[in-house]
């Protein structure tokens, strides 16, 4: 099954297994990770399933669409070029071994 | 060495939005005492938004609906007490008392008891067929009862009842949403934004009888049959949805000797009377500085979660006043909401974007003061709109009307 790591804002290093079709957010949320609050469930209304993507794994993503790229402008944490919402992130063969960095806050 | 501001065992009565969160809260800044999420709900804490979405419409199942599973209370040391309702609070003993006669004792409590459905007093409100949609009982009732539907009417055209007919339109079911005043969400959005989502609903060929007062609900063998106007018409129903609102679960509060007034009253930073009490979330009723009016009681996850936020780090010892912005959402169809701020006793609405396309924002004023912003397909906006009002800071009229005036400029500059 691929899998995702994530890396909390402390450094901790935590690998999910993630199948095909489940986001990067849902994944996080199930397994119980802290760090991903994602308060709206899912709906990319609320942009607190905040992620920082290695760079050199963006291509391997889902291609941003509008509404992500507008609720990115409303993080807690400073948007950068690697930010991403999880939600929006679900997975595909291509994904496997995704690293994420968590932010300081989601909120 | 031991703080001795910080209680040792919290307990909180409610283990929705607000009450999950504060005890999430608690252990994420460290919380060492014992924390007790009391439930009258049997499942474990899950979200409600998506009840009336993506969980009525079949696409996601129990797990995604969940907070976190059940491994994640063991591991945070979350004492879950599932399936029982709280009925009184020994204020003297600091003792909360359960339905199955447990005591629990306290050194702060918190109140997160949420809403209950609010019940039209109408002949036949008993008969089967008659659903609700707040909780996952309701919801899986709700969801079986759609599937063999065949006439639906949806009493009051609020955020439940318009995403309750826009996933039933969905499905192919026939929707008639009878409603008191003249417009959709008449309480929470301005008369623009009304006519847009009435609009997006009737093209989807949901049917609407505004002003209209029932009656009485008409039932065949004990099951609801038909729905009867004050105006004589009669119309088909074999599902009546009830969606006209909530009330504050205040009683326990009450009963204890607390202050209520549409909720439980709460100071600024949302503890009772009693310094051993808070409440929080859907319940409470709390000044905000964002509101024109106050104390203001608000039945939103953000509001909720926010809440518990603010109380976790007051118990934790780091008190500061509740100063969060309000923020909505509704998903209908095609059609987003989201709303940013507190736009009631607005005076004036600018209107920005396409409105016609159905992609705008509605910038509501009370004078020059920016109350809130409603972005209907336009989450850039809504974006935005959180920095703009979250910082204190707004837009003039003048400005948000003029296409020109670069908005996310605004909102990005640090104050």
């Amino acid at each position: 099954m691929p899998s995702v790591t994530y890396v909390s804002y402390d450094g901790k290093s935590t690998t999910l297994d993630v199948p095909l079709g489940t986001s990067v957010m849902q994944a996080a949320v199930l397994n119980g990770l802290d760090g991903i609050v994602a308060e709206c469930g899912g709906s990319c209304m609320c942009a607190t399933c905040h992620v920082y993507v290695r760079e050199d794994q963006l291509a391997k993503l889902p291609e941003m669409e509008l509404g992500e790229d507008a609720m990115l402008d409303g993080t807690a944490s400073p948007r950068r070029p690697n930010s991403r919402l999880s939600c929006q992130l679900v997975m595909t063969p291509p994904m496997d071994g995704l690293v994420v960095d968590l932010p300081e806050t989601q909120t | 060495m031991v703080d001795s501001a910080v209680p040792g065992t919290v307990v909180i009565v409610g283990a929705g939005h607000g009450g999950f969160q504060l005890a999430a809260s608690l252990r994420q800044h460290g919380f060492d005492g014992r924390v007790v999420l009391i439930g009258d709900e049997p499942e474990l804490p899950y979200q409600r938004p998506p009840l009336s979405k993506d969980y009525l419409d079949g696409k996601i199942g129990l797990d995604l609906l969940l907070m976190r599973p059940a491994a994640f209370f063991e591991q945070h040391r979350i004492e879950l007490v599932s399936g029982v309702a709280a009925t009184q609070i020994d204020r003297v003993a600091k003792t909360v008392i359960l339905a199955d006669g447990k005591r629990l004792g306290y050194d702060h409590l918190v109140l997160a008891t949420g809403a209950r459905n609010r019940v039209p007093p109408l002949p036949g409100i008993e008969l089967d067929g008659v659903c609700y949609l707040r909780n996952l009982a309701e919801t899986e009732a709700l969801k079986q009862r759609l599937a063999a539907c065949r006439h639906a009417v949806v009493v009051g055209a609020g955020f439940i009842g318009l995403e309750f007919a826009a996933i039933a339109r969905g499905k192919g079911k026939p929707v008639h949403i009878v409603e008191l005043v003249d417009r959709v969400m008449a309480r929470v959005v301005c008369p623009d934004t009304s006519a847009h989502f009435a609009e997006a609903h009737r093209k989807a060929e949901v049917e609407f009888s505004f002003g209209a007062r029932i009656e009485r609900l008409g039932g065949d063998g004990g099951k609801v049959s038909h729905v009867v106007l004050a105006d004589g018409r009669d119309l088909p129903a074999d599902l009546v949805v009830i969606s006209i609102g909530v009330v504050p679960n205040e009683g326990l509060a009450a009963a204890a000797g607390l202050a209520v007034e549409n909720g439980v009253a709460v100071n600024g930073e949302l503890l009772t009377a009693d310094p051993n009490i808070s409440a929080i979330g859907d319940c409470a009723s709390f000044p905000s500085r964002h509101s024109l009016k106050n104390p203001v009681r608000l039945e939103a996850v953000q509001n909720a979660a926010d809440h518990a936020r603010c109380v976790a780090d007051r118990l934790m010892g780091k008190p500061a006043p509740y100063a969060a912005l309000p923020w909505f959402w509704s998903e209908q169809g095609a059609q987003r909401l989201q709303i940013a701020g507190l736009t009631t006793g607005f005076q004036q609405v600018v209107l920005r974007g396409n409105y016609e396309a159905g992609e705008y924002s509605a910038f509501c004023y009370a004078g020059d003061k920016l109350l809130g912003i409603e972005s209907i397909n336009k989450p850039a906006d809504h974006a935005f709109a959180r920095r703009l009002l979250g910082a204190g800071r707004g837009v003039t009229p003048e400005q948000a009307a003029d296409e020109s005036f670069d908005l996310r400029a605004a909102a990005m500059a640090r104050s």
